[in-house]
């Protein structure tokens, strides 16, 4: 009878799981990989970003972002939005344009794509004839004009996308009106660029590549000016008042052309090489922006001497005698300019440039004198230098909070104080319930404190470990060096810096007690540093210690990195986290994990070889203990020996490549008929493909035995106050777990606070636990009395938990990366275990414990295990009973780096890398959902919109 | 020297106690013996383990005549047929031809004296073209010493015939475990790891399974070569003893299921060495009251996934199997049971 009542089927647990696990992707944090386009409403202060995967994300006010993807994937290549209208139109390099829309659902804002549009040509018609080069969308928020490769300008009604056929504004009927001896039909080949007249909008200009520019009237269908440009043209742009219009060119040159009624041809007033005379790049993007004291901003991407700068990925501004050539770090996609958007006004007043790069967003204050950069609130590169591993530490105190945004804020005092300039929308998601932070380590050995607790992932704080050490390159060389007189003026901005001075610098693990301030960090070359946060700079010097992990394993030879060379003497620190110790493993491995106890004031770590115990109080090494098994070569030689492998077997690929060749080639040479040489030649191939066909993957059936290769390899270090030795007496402990399957066991004793300084710790191995199966371990949890896991330290002592119970029996935990297993305590024997690999085939890659809340009420909450597994699923596993819960797909099993990234937090959410750039944030909890919910309210449209227009034409038309 | 004395049929205990029992009944402390007892057929069989002295136990009618004999002058062949009342197993002559010459005088040891490397299980749950090879691990002398890859294979569903992505063996190992059985061979198909079928997962998940289950690997397999499958339904026409076949079917659905509990406890090895001390194995905790649960919910996922066997290993019917109009109907049932069985695995 029993066996019908499954477990899984008690509805009232069915009822609870439903309240407690729901599994979203939330928001996607970071920069976007592989960015294509950008676009930007002056009316709904709005910023776009399209990418090469089809996404497109809007960016307003912090906190306000959508998302949306177009469902063919293809590369965005334009934004346009429409004017005065929640819509946006992008264009794919599909040829494809998309209207999007910023739709109300639900008391939040959603983006919609409304209509999906390909231009087609009259049938037989070539695919340039119809191939979108320029789009402009019309102030009447009617029309969309499409300029294309033949020079055909389409015209299409917005938001049905119908081709207006009796509009077309064809070459021919440009041509008409232009004599003939300056221009033919292949000067209105392709159009580059169409610009409407800022008062008027029944003009329109219309720049042909070849450099033919000409100014349009809609309501006469007919041409009222062209312009002549000699050089091939890139990009044009209007004076706020419509009196001329500037155009820039193949050549580096730029333009500047007068709009008047009575001359119908009129010559160019100004052309200029801004970086001449030798030969320049293209300027492909210019701005002209007019100011209250007259003189103008011009702002323009490239245009750099081609032989010495032509590399260089710049944006130019000039103002009266400033002029600054911005120098980014990853080629620049688009920009824009925010100016007074109000039509009344007389000048633009520049207020920002936003620069879109390849790798990062970059805003440049303009107001503020030597022009400053704005520090964006969200699109942080996260990938400024590689991510090499990450923390999370939930419900951070404000204390903490408060000291480590001071700290930050000292490091951030050359950016502008300018508010930030893109601040449409609103942002209705209610406030983060608690201040979370993300921690990541980076492969130039840097810590970067991100706020993590709402929608924008924002850096609050960075923290350098490269001080510590003696590196080829001094930090303080690489300032900017750039004399005065120095031409053209290049300035370096952006902060993406993917070149790492020392790879040994790496950081690998991080743990922060966010009670004590305490901070430890290890990297790739056996380095532990162990810090504590100051609130003011200071010299000091770093105690060092050496942990030899080999012990008394003599006569092996590390073959690998060396250590890092340390710095003598006292070393000047900033505000922020401060390193006191460093313990450098011997063999100086990567150090493969790490464990802090800010109450007992201990520090754990472990390598491929061993782990050991440092007393940061006492700085004093406690003991080390030495893990490697004497056949594990791989291990003790180092990572270098592999390589050496992997060379030599290249080399040899290699050969075997060009024996190959040398070998088809006297084949070539000696049979004397050509095709059949061909023949056979095809042949030869196919039978090699045959042959890779005929051999698939195939994959090795052995059990793990002890003598395997880095079963030595310490995978995980925890600490716990528990029963090692007999049920009366509970003890620190500190647990370990290897590669191989072992997990050992020692007895801590802790002198009490009072004698802390006088006595040592002392250390006593009490348990060794090997698992048969020997898969590495990567967990260990104690159970208290009411199989809840302990607390963290100094988590009772804050008040924050409820004291562990101490009365009842504790179990321990072990998950390996195949099973779960339960053991008691002290005296270990099995209890309970799930074998996760046996019955699904999956591997355990990261397990955490999570905090459940129930979103129907408020006092029931329970611990669970997090697990994500090699294939990508999340399982939710029951403690302490061990029973699956429930599974999300989450990252695809191909996905290695977005699995290997992956970070839980204490309340079931969790962060992975989907490129190098973005983190997507997921949940598992019905009650702690971190996603945006915004809200962009059409601003009112002014209805005099259009009178003023029509004011500022006439305007225009006294002034000419 | 003859003895008489009682037990409790209904808690026979374990074989070690017994064993001490007969000791301390005969005053022979520290005398190594052989212990046998006679089966309703009049075969002497030897009680050596829990299970057959279960077994003897309850045989006995009431009375259960045991026989006990020095190990050092015991005659190992006694055992067996060769008390036999009747005439002589037939098996035996189809099996040895030369047995029923002058029997040469050949010692073979006890079976607790060998170790088993693998065997041939639930021949009579599954169906012929299938079979399902136990390999046992000891240590690390010798490799399990195969290879798996992907391929696919043709199977008979619901739509018709249909090609299906399958799991094979690609390679054996010379010398290894696997080769030395002779039960597995290259280009065998791979249906089941210890009782989960392999169909919908990738190699990689395969890999996994197997070698997480590679002290006590129970594979399933569908032979590339079909001709030495067992012939099933020789046994009603056999006459290789009416024992057998009366008691097999009745035993017959825990196989598995105690086999798979054996399993449960066989792999528990896990070794604690306690402050330095000797190493010893991990006890399984003695089930408090709070954790009967979960422990009954590990026998019905046995239970559960042993349903699952028959019905599913007729879900991959053989293409190769010829006529198989007669087990068109059979996958009704079975696909219920099937069903029945991933909701147990997606708990």
């Amino acid at each position: 009878m029993r066996r019908f009542l499954r477990p899984g089927h008690d509805p009232v647990r069915e009822r609870l799981k439903r309240d407690l696990f729901q599994f979203n992707k939330t928001v996607e944090h970071g920069f976007p990989h592989q960015p294509s386009a950008l676009g930007y409403s002056p009316f709904l202060r709005l910023m776009a970003i399209g990418t090469r995967s089809g996404a497109i994300k809007l960016y307003g006010a912090p906190g306000v972002e959508f998302m949306g993807l177009h469902e063919e994937n293809n590369t965005v290549m334009q934004i346009h939005f429409i004017p005065d209208q929640c819509q946006l139109v992008t264009l794919l390099d599909d040829n494809s344009l998309h209207l999007w829309s910023l739709k109300q659902h639900g008391g939040a804002s959603e983006l919609r794509e409304e209509h999906r549009f390909t231009l087609k040509g009259p049938p037989g018609s070539p695919p340039s004839a119809t191939q979108v080069t320029a789009v402009l969308p019309h102030s009447s928020r009617e029309v969309l004009y499409l300029g294309t490769e033949s020079g055909n300008i389409f015209v299409v009604e917005l938001p049905s996308f119908q081709v207006l056929e009796d509009r077309t504004i064809t070459p021919e009927a440009v041509l008409q009106r232009i004599p003939e001896d300056n221009c033919n039909r292949r000067s209105c080949e392709l159009v580059e660029a169409l610009r409407e007249h800022p008062k008027n909008p029944e003009q329109i200009l219309i720049g042909y590549s070849r450099g033919l520019i000409v100014l349009w009237d809609l309501q006469n269908n007919k041409a009222t000016h062209h312009f002549l440009g000699s050089q091939q043209l890139e990009n044009l742009y209007w004076q706020r008042d419509g009196s001329k219009f500037i155009s820039c060119h193949y050549d580096g040159s730029y333009t500047q052309w007068p709009v008047s009624s009575d001359n119908r041809q009129p010559e160019p007033l100004e052309n200029t090489v801004p970086y001449g005379p030798f030969p320049c790049k293209a300027i492909s993007k210019i701005y002209w922006q007019t100011t209250k004291n007259g003189l103008p901003y011009i702002i323009f991407q490239g245009g750099m001497p081609r032989a010495s700068y032509g590399d260089r990925h710049s944006i130019s501004v000039m103002h009266g005698s400033q002029q600054t050539a911005f120098d980014f770090t990853s080629r620049v996609i688009d920009f824009f300019i925010i100016f007074s958007s109000d039509p009344a006004a007389e000048f633009d007043d520049p207020s920002a440039l936003v620069v879109l790069a390849e790798e990062e967003l970059v805003v440049i204050d303009l107001k503020s004198a030597g022009w400053p950069a704005v520090h964006p609130p969200y699109l942080a590169s996260l990938h400024c230098s590689a991510i090499t591993c990450s923390h999370h530490v939930s419900n951070i105190p404000l204390k903490l909070w408060e000291r480590i945004i001071s700290a930050g804020s000292k490091q951030n005092i050359h950016y502008s104080s300018m508010p930030w300039p893109i601040d449409g929308g609103t942002n209705i998601a209610p406030d983060p319930p608690q201040r979370d932070l993300l921690l990541t380590g980076h492969e130039d050995g840097t810590v970067r404190f991100w706020d993590a607790s709402g929608v924008c992932l924002h850096l609050l704080y960075k923290l350098s470990t490269v001080r510590v050490f003696l590196t080829d390159a001094d930090p303080n060389d690489n300032m900017n060096t750039l004399g005065e007189d120095e031409w053209p003026p290049l300035r370096k901005v952006g902060t993406f810096d993917p070149y790492s001075d020392d790879p040994r610098l790496g950081i690998q693990k991080i743990y922060l007690c966010k009670y004590s301030g305490y901070l430890a960090v290890a990297g790739t070359a056996g380095q532990v540093l162990v810090m504590e946060l100051n609130d003011e700079d200071a010299e000091h010097m770093v105690d060092h210690a050496e942990a030899d992990l080999l012990q008394d394993q003599e006569g092996y030879r590390w073959k690998g990195h060396e250590k890092l060379k340390t710095r003598d003497g006292p070393v000047r620190f900033e505000a922020g986290f401060q390193p006191f110790v460093l313990v450098q493993c011997q063999p100086p491995a990567v150090v493969t994990s790490l464990a802090l106890h800010s109450e007992w004031k201990l520090v754990a770590f472990g390598t491929s070889h061993g782990f050991g115990l440092f007393d940061h109080q006492q700085k004093r090494l406690v003991f080390v203990k030495c893990t490697l098994h004497p056949s594990d070569q791989l291990a003790l030689e180092g990572p270098l020996s592999r390589v050496k492998s992997l060379k030599k077997s290249l080399r040899q690929s290699f050969r075997r490549i060009r024996r190959s060749r040398v070998s088809s080639r006297k084949r070539r040479g000696g049979s004397g008929n050509a095709s059949e040489v061909q023949e056979a030649n095809a042949k030869f191939d196919q039978d090699a493909l045959q042959e890779m066909e005929l051999a698939p993957v195939q994959r090795k059936i052995e059990a793990r035995s002890a003598e395997d290769s880095f079963t030595g390899f310490v995978r995980t270090l925890y600490f716990a106050d528990t029963f090692l030795r007999d049920s009366s007496r509970h003890c620190p402990s500190l647990w370990a777990g290897t590669n191989g399957g072992t997990v050992y066991a020692f007895c801590l004793r802790v002198p009490p606070a009072e004698r802390r300084m006088d006595e040592p710790v002392r250390a006593e191995q009490a348990k060794e636990i090997q698992l048969m199966h020997r898969a590495p371990v990567v967990g260990i949890l104690v159970l208290d009395g009411r199989s809840t896991p302990l607390p963290e330290p100094l988590e009772v002592a804050h008040d924050l938990s409820k004291s562990p119970d101490m009365q009842g029996s504790h179990q321990l935990l072990v998950v390996s990366e195949e099973q779960l297993k339960v053991f008691t305590l002290p005296k270990v024997s099995s209890k309970l275990k799930l074998k996760l690999t046996a019955l699904e085939g999956c591997r355990v890659r990261k397990v955490t414990v999570a905090n459940f809340g129930s979103c129907k009420t408020d006092d029931y909450s329970e611990n669970d295990l997090a697990v994500l597994t090699n294939l990508g699923d999340i399982q939710i596993i029951s403690l302490p009973f061990l029973k699956l819960q429930i599974r999300y797909p989450c990252i695809r099993k191909e996905d290695v780096s977005g699995i290997a990234s992956c970070v839980f937090t204490k309340y079931g959410q969790g962060f992975y890398l989907i490129s190098p750039s973005e983190f997507e944030r997921f949940s598992l909890s019905t009650k702690w959902l971190v996603e945006p919910r915004c809200i962009v309210d059409m601003p009112e449209v002014t209805s005099n919109n259009h009178v003023h227009n029509k004011s500022g034409t006439e305007n225009a038309a006294r002034k000419s | 020297e003859f003895r008489r004395f009682s037990l409790e049929r209904s808690k026979p205990g374990k074989f070690e106690e017994f064993y001490g029992l007969l000791q301390h009944v005969h005053k022979i402390p520290n005398v190594d013996v052989l212990v046998g007892y006679t089966d309703v057929h009049g075969d002497l069989l030897p009680i050596n383990n829990d299970d057959n002295y279960h077994k003897a136990v309850s045989t006995a009618n009431p009375l259960l005549r045991i026989f006990i004999q020095r190990k050092e002058d015991a005659d190992y062949s006694a055992f067996g047929t060769d008390t036999m009342t009747r005439k002589k197993n037939v098996l035996s002559n189809v099996l040895r031809p030369d047995n029923h010459k002058k029997k040469p005088h050949i010692v073979i040891s006890m079976p607790q004296d060998f170790r088993p490397v693998s065997s041939i299980i639930d021949v009579d749950i599954l169906p012929e073209t299938h079979r399902r090879v136990r390999l046992y691990k000891y240590g690390t002398d010798k490799p399990l010493g195969f290879y798996i890859r992907d391929g696919s294979s043709v199977r008979v569903t619901p739509h018709g015939l249909e090609k299906v992505p399958g799991i094979f063996i690609s390679r054996l190992v010379p010398g290894g475990l696997a080769q030395s059985t002779g039960l597995l061979a290259v280009n065998d198909e791979v249906l089941e790891v210890n009782g989960i079928e392999v169909s919908g997962k990738s190699l990689d998940q395969v890999t996994d399974m197997m070698i997480a289950n590679s002290r006590n690997l129970i594979i399933t397999v569908r032979p590339a070569n079909q001709r030495n499958n067992v012939v099933r339904n020789s046994r009603t026409s056999g006459s290789s003893g009416q024992s057998t076949e009366s008691s097999l079917p009745s035993s017959t659905p825990n196989i598995l299921g105690s086999l798979l509990q054996g399993e449960e406890e066989s792999d528990e090895e896990d070794i604690i060495i306690e402050d330095s001390g000797e190493p010893q194995q991990i006890p399984k905790a003695a089930p408090t009251s709070e954790s009967i649960e979960s422990l009954s919910q590990i026998e019905l996922l046995h239970e559960s996934s042993q349903n699952g066997f028959l019905p599913s290993s007729e879900m991959n019917l053989n293409h190769s199997a010829g006529s198989i109009s007669t087990e068109y109907e059979v996958p009704e049932p079975g696909r219920k049971s099937l069903e029945e069985d991933g909701t147990i695995i997606t708990l």
